[in-house]
């Protein structure tokens, strides 16, 4: 298990990461997910030990690792770019780390030879790096790394510089090679629809902070804070003042109710939370009811998306079921819709 | 309506290289022709008193194996790699210092190195004689500490050779070395030291390997001008080590033995051109030297 505590990290004057704790097990996919800038590449790095940490402390089973140079971590890492050495040939790449540690030649070409079959490339063993594809590179990059049985396999945004059709392939090689192996991943990605399809567990980051660690599936249905709110899967908002911790008012004066996960004291600035699947055509008294305009229709397939403005800035999305549109919704109309206060999420908006 | 073709672009620098043609003519000419009177002047033979004769030998090239002037040769290109290698080997350190410096500092590095760059080179070398000579700063300082020196010894030795030929050589490998460094890749060092390399061994086999180019290039513009050098060896050494550059310069101004300064001046030229190639051969593969 990889633990690790009050650890901050500061550039010059620049806060990199604040106050973060984490627990990763073993076995587990874990990813870290969050916008350019978060801290996520800081923190893998910090664990890979490329980076020092200003505060706090890396135990790897109890052991306090966080002083100790790369070479004796057991972890490696998948670099963002790869960092293949260009003089090797793809055999000589990954035999790198067997040869450093001096492991004997028979042995060594074995593991070398398994290594690359797992990633399907032994044919290419004699190939220089600057031959291979982006997504040969990426599997080159990685056996290097697995090859070592690293207890721990650290991926800097691994997937980044594929194109869509490479990066959904690899995705899938990852996740199986991860059930294969059994070792942790910790995977480093802005894309949230990768950290959602590969991994256990996902700490979403946010300006060096943790927001919240927890599983792709409790992330989108119960985010904890209002970045995650914010930032995981499409949302629609409304801003209103708060009345207690589950309800607030919007200025036309109707009451939002939803489950408000934060001590919202009345009087404050709130914003309420919903996903456009949840979002429905029509009145009901029972559920938080919204007058808006209607600014865009959209046939996507599945469903109509409309784009409902509230008011100017505050925009509700909302995925309707092409038979609940019989009535025909235009541009510019004038509609009512609801929404479950189970569906909605209450935070107060940072200012 | 047949359109018609747009005209050829054409290329703007090709009304400058008008203006380049003549002026790389004059400097190749002045070039080749003073090159084949060097190769003429080494078939020929020295005159009773000191002129050249037009008389077709061999004489003067058969001398050069002469074991008194085979050993300033294989002395002076002993010298040369020496330096060369004692150069690289400084090199690197300091353009790893310079290129994981602050913009600042580089700065301050580079114009460090630059400055007695520009000074002329005999000037450098008298300097570094008044420091070691007689009452200089460094005689002064023995002299003050009450440590008996010979005051010849050491205003003259080969090791203030060595000393001299290095500093003043020194920037023509730092500056390509950190030139390259610049560019290179740093994940890939952290890459090695992730899978257990030793600093060493990210060295000899990460950064040594992808700078080879700039590491043999800058190797032959130090060894080249080390191997034809006199002015060093000659105000350091005392002219008491005589080297291939003293020994040609004798020739043609104290022996005036033409022909045979010819003859050993092409001999040096060979080792020139042989050395630095063969270094390229052996270091940069053929894919790489292209690209």
């Amino acid at each position: 298990m990889l633990r690790i505590v009050n650890m901050s990290k500061n550039f010059a004057s620049q806060t990199a990461l604040a106050d973060v704790a984490l627990e990763v097990k073993d076995g587990e996919f874990f990813s870290l997910l969050g916008p350019s800038g978060c801290g996520k590449t800081t923190l893998l790095r910090i664990i890979g030990g490329f980076e020092t940490p200003s505060t706090g402390e890396i135990y790897w089973n109890d052991l306090r690792i966080d002083q100790i140079r790369p070479q004796q971590r057991p972890f490696n890492m998948v670099f963002q770019r790869y960092a293949l050495f260009p003089h090797f040939s793809v055999f000589e790449n990954v035999a790198f780390g067997l040869k450093v540690k001096q492991v004997a030649p028979a042995n060594l070409r074995r593991r070398v030879q398994e290594a690359l079959n797992l990633v399907g490339l032994w044919a290419l063993r004699d190939r220089l790096p600057e031959t291979l594809s982006g997504g040969q590179a990426q599997r080159v990059a990685v056996a290097r790394a697995i090859v070592n049985e690293p207890k721990i396999l650290l991926l800097d945004e691994p997937l980044s510089a594929l194109d869509l059709k490479m990066r959904e392939h690899m995705q899938t090689e990852l996740r199986e090679l991860q059930r294969r192996l059994g070792i942790t991943f910790i995977l480093v990605t802005h894309d949230q629809d990768e950290a959602m399809a590969l991994s256990d567990r996902i700490g979403v980051m946010n300006q060096g902070r943790l927001e919240q660690v927890s599983t792709p599936r409790d992330l989108y249905e119960r985010p904890a804070t209002h970045f995650v709110a914010d930032f995981v899967g499409s949302m629609g908002s409304v801003h209103g003042e708060c009345i207690d911790s589950e309800a607030m008012r919007l200025k036309n004066g109707s009451v939002i109710r939803g489950r408000g996960q934060l001590n919202l004291t009345k009087g404050c600035a709130a914003e309420a939370f919903v996903r456009p699947e949840k979002v429905h055509i029509g009145g009901n008294k029972s559920a938080n009811e919204i007058y808006a305009k209607v600014r865009s229709v959209a046939y996507k397939g599945l469903h109509f998306e409309l784009q409902l403005e509230v008011s100017p800035e505050q925009i509700i999305r909302a995925f309707v079921p092409p038979e609940t549109m019989s009535g025909g919704v235009n541009v510019g109309d004038q509609i009512q819709a609801h929404f479950s206060p189970a569906d909605t999420f209450l935070f107060e908006r940072p200012t | 309506m047949k359109r018609k073709p747009p005209p050829a672009p054409t290329l703007i620098s090709n009304e400058l290289a008008w203006f380049g043609y003549p002026l790389l003519l004059w400097l190749m000419f002045f070039m080749a022709a003073p090159l084949f009177l060097v190769i003429a002047l080494g078939f020929f033979s020295r005159g009773e008193y000191g002129g050249v004769e037009a008389q077709l030998t061999l004489e003067n090239f058969h001398r050069l194996f002469d074991p008194v002037y085979f050993t300033i040769f294989v002395r002076s290109i002993t010298l040369s790699l020496v330096t060369a290698l004692i150069c690289l080997a400084l090199s690197y350190p300091m353009a790893w210092a310079m290129a994981s410096a602050s913009q600042k500092w580089r700065l301050y590095f580079t114009v460090g190195l630059a400055i007695p760059f520009m000074t002329n080179l005999i000037i450098r070398v008298y300097a570094i004689k008044l420091c070691v000579g007689m009452d200089g700063p460094l005689q002064s300082l023995l002299t003050w500490l009450h440590i008996s020196f010979d005051p010849y010894q050491i205003s003259q030795n080969q090791t203030l050779v060595f000393y001299g030929m290095i500093t003043s050589y020194l920037p023509f490998m730092v500056f390509p070395i950190y030139a390259a460094l610049e560019k290179f890749d740093f994940s890939l060092v952290e890459a090695a030291e992730d899978l257990g390399a030793s600093q060493l061994k990210v060295l000899f086999s990460v950064i040594l390997p992808n700078t080879r180019t700039a590491a043999v290039n800058s190797f032959t513009l130090v060894f080249v001008p080390c191997l034809g050098e006199f002015v060093i060896p000659d105000l350091l050494g005392g002219a008491k080590t005589m080297l291939a550059g003293n020994l040609i310069t004798e020739q043609f101004l104290k022996a005036r033995d033409w022909p045979f300064g010819a003859a050993l001046s092409l001999g040096l030229m060979t080792v020139l051109l042989v050395l630095p190639y063969l270094l390229r051969r052996i270091f940069i593969p053929k894919a790489k030297a292209a690209a």
